[in-house]
């Protein structure tokens, strides 16, 4: 068995618009800051995962800002699993025995409005419009309706999700958004795609997070255990079949097979989390994702935001940071980024939106393509 | 008179899985030999069991319904909107997205599991780079 992973150092930019900012410029300011928050230098670190969807070299073009010392540098894609996976990558490396102080890194810029996808010439004809949609509101809002197909779930409930995130959002500092959004205001936004409205579509914004990565040996070495997180579970799944996925992406298959693998992993279940956050790219995603996380049984996420269980002071708090809706969703860092938040209320460091007495997290990002990451931190 | 189809006039598939036969367009479909698993378009391998050289090239039946859907207000620049994006399984077995045609893009109009028919017309309907290609639409099924 080989030995426990802990963070040791670990923080984000405040997520917003870096117009001036290279994304290596981006990586290399987070990864300073999670540098200094576990007191180490860049000659400490001995390899580096960076997670980037939009361009190439991003991890090497940041250690040319902030120090060449030769080390190891593997670049990440993962849709929006990319920096979860770039911080899985690491956790690997040193459960494998070849480093003991690592980075991972994930940036990106986003630019404003929806993400177009590139025509890849594989089409006689532009498919969009003419076969139906694949935008992400449109992916994402079916997702919704699947859940309202089985259980009712109305867009009302599902705009509750935006005001949820939006309201712990005015506690975060580092969220890009800080603004409460009543129901109605949700409700009367522009329509994207139905049940999805513009307040509950995640802000495309420009961001990065980074963390350092160590071995218990040597972060009693450096002794660095007093605001240590300790990684507990890392669970990565691809799409496994199922009988629409390839013409509707099957989001919840994914994330049930990454979050089985987790809790079994660490050998705990969901009634062991005191806080969780998970990929609420879209409202329409956060209720049934309670349900894929087993923070409820089947049909019963709606009630369970309904009832207050999933806010800030409720009895598992998710998405606390804002979420994607509200903080932020630069594709590259988020998956780093759920886990600072995590990694910060564990530490007990979390401020006006601390989830008191936190001791164990759980954070879940899921890429469409499919890729869904599941991590479960623990206090050390 | 038969259809020439070697003319210049005549429709070209606006994807790769719409086939043509004597000039009647279909949804061309590939079935697994050893779990039955049934995809849109032609396959070689098996995606649930792994099975390679199994697959039958079938032809996708032409009705079905609506397992799900959006009605899309803001699309990629230039993307003619609304519109109902729906996901229909079609009988016989097979899952197809595309465009519901002939019902308002309101949630009043659309029900879960309604029957559609599938049917094709010009692509030039719902894109200008789409005039001369035949595209799959759906309608509501006429009984």
């Amino acid at each position: 068995m080989s030995e426990d992973v802990y963070i040791v150092g670990i923080d984000m930019l405040r997520f917003g618009r870096f117009d001036d900012a290279t994304p290596p410029q981006l990586a290399a300011a987070a990864a300073v800051l999670a540098l200094d928050d576990a007191d180490l230098s860049v000659q400490d670190l001995q390899a580096v995962y960076s997670g980037n969807c939009g361009e190439t070299m991003v991890g090497q073009r940041m250690l040319q800002l902030i120090g060449q010392t030769g080390i190891p540098v593997v670049n990440v894609t993962n849709a929006c699993a990319t920096g979860a996976t770039a911080f899985r990558e690491a956790w690997i490396a040193i459960r494998a025995g070849l480093y003991d102080v690592v980075l991972a890194v994930g940036s990106e810029k986003m630019g404003k409005g929806m993400l177009v996808r590139r025509n890849t010439g594989a089409d006689p004809v532009p498919t969009e419009g003419l076969f139906g949609s694949a935008t992400m509101p449109a992916v994402f809002a079916q997702m919704g309706l699947e859940h309202s197909r089985k259980y009712g779930t109305t867009l009302e409930q599902f705009a509750k999700v935006s005001v949820k995130n939006h309201h712990h959002s005015t506690l975060n500092p580092k969220a890009m958004y800080q603004k409460e959004t009543p129901l109605e205001e949700v409700l009367a936004s522009e329509m994207i795609a139905y049940p999805n409205t513009k307040l509950m579509c995640s802000v495309n914004v420009d961001g990065a997070a980074a963390a350092i990565l160590c071995s218990e040996r040597r972060m009693r070495e450096l002794g660095l255990e007093s605001r240590a997180v300790r990684v507990r579970a890392s669970g990565l799944a691809s799409d496994p079949y199922t009988e629409r996925n390839l013409v509707m992406p099957d989001i919840s298959t994914v994330s049930r097979l990454a979050a089985r693998t987790a809790y079994d992993m660490a050998g705990l279940g969901p009634a062991d989390l005191d806080l969780v956050e998970l990929h609420d790219c879209f409202a329409t995603a956060e209720i049934p994702h309670y349900e894929n996380l087993g923070l409820c049984a089947d049909g019963e996420g709606a009630a369970l935001l309904e009832r207050g269980e999933t806010s800030l002071g409720g009895r598992i708090p998710v998405n606390v940071s804002g979420g994607l809706l509200s903080k932020g969703h630069p594709l590259g860092a988020t998956g780093i980024a759920n886990i600072y938040e995590v990694a910060t209320h564990l530490r007990g460091e979390a401020g006006a939106r601390q989830v008191e007495g936190a001791r164990i997290g759980l954070t879940h990002v899921v890429g469409i393509g499919s890729a869904c990451a599941v991590h479960i931190l623990e206090r050390a | 008179m038969p259809t020439d189809l070697s003319s210049e006039t005549s429709p070209k598939p606006a994807a790769t899985y719409i086939g043509l036969r004597e000039g009647r367009p279909f949804l061309k479909g590939a079935r697994c030999e050893l779990c039955a698993a049934t995809y849109l378009g032609e396959r070689v391998t098996c995606g649930r069991c792994g099975a390679r050289d199994r697959m039958q090239a079938v032809e996708l039946g032409s009705r079905g319904r609506l397992y799900n859907y959006t009605i899309v207000h803001r699309s990629y620049p230039g993307v003619k909107v609304p519109f109902i994006s729906a996901i229909v399984d079609l009988d016989g077995g097979g899952t197809v997205k595309g465009n519901l045609l002939d019902v308002e893009p309101s949630v009043e109009a659309i029900q879960f599991d309604m029957p559609v028919e599938v049917v094709f017309r010009d692509a030039g309907q719902a894109t200008s780079e789409g005039a001369g290609f035949t595209a799959h639409f759906f309608i509501p099924s006429q009984g």
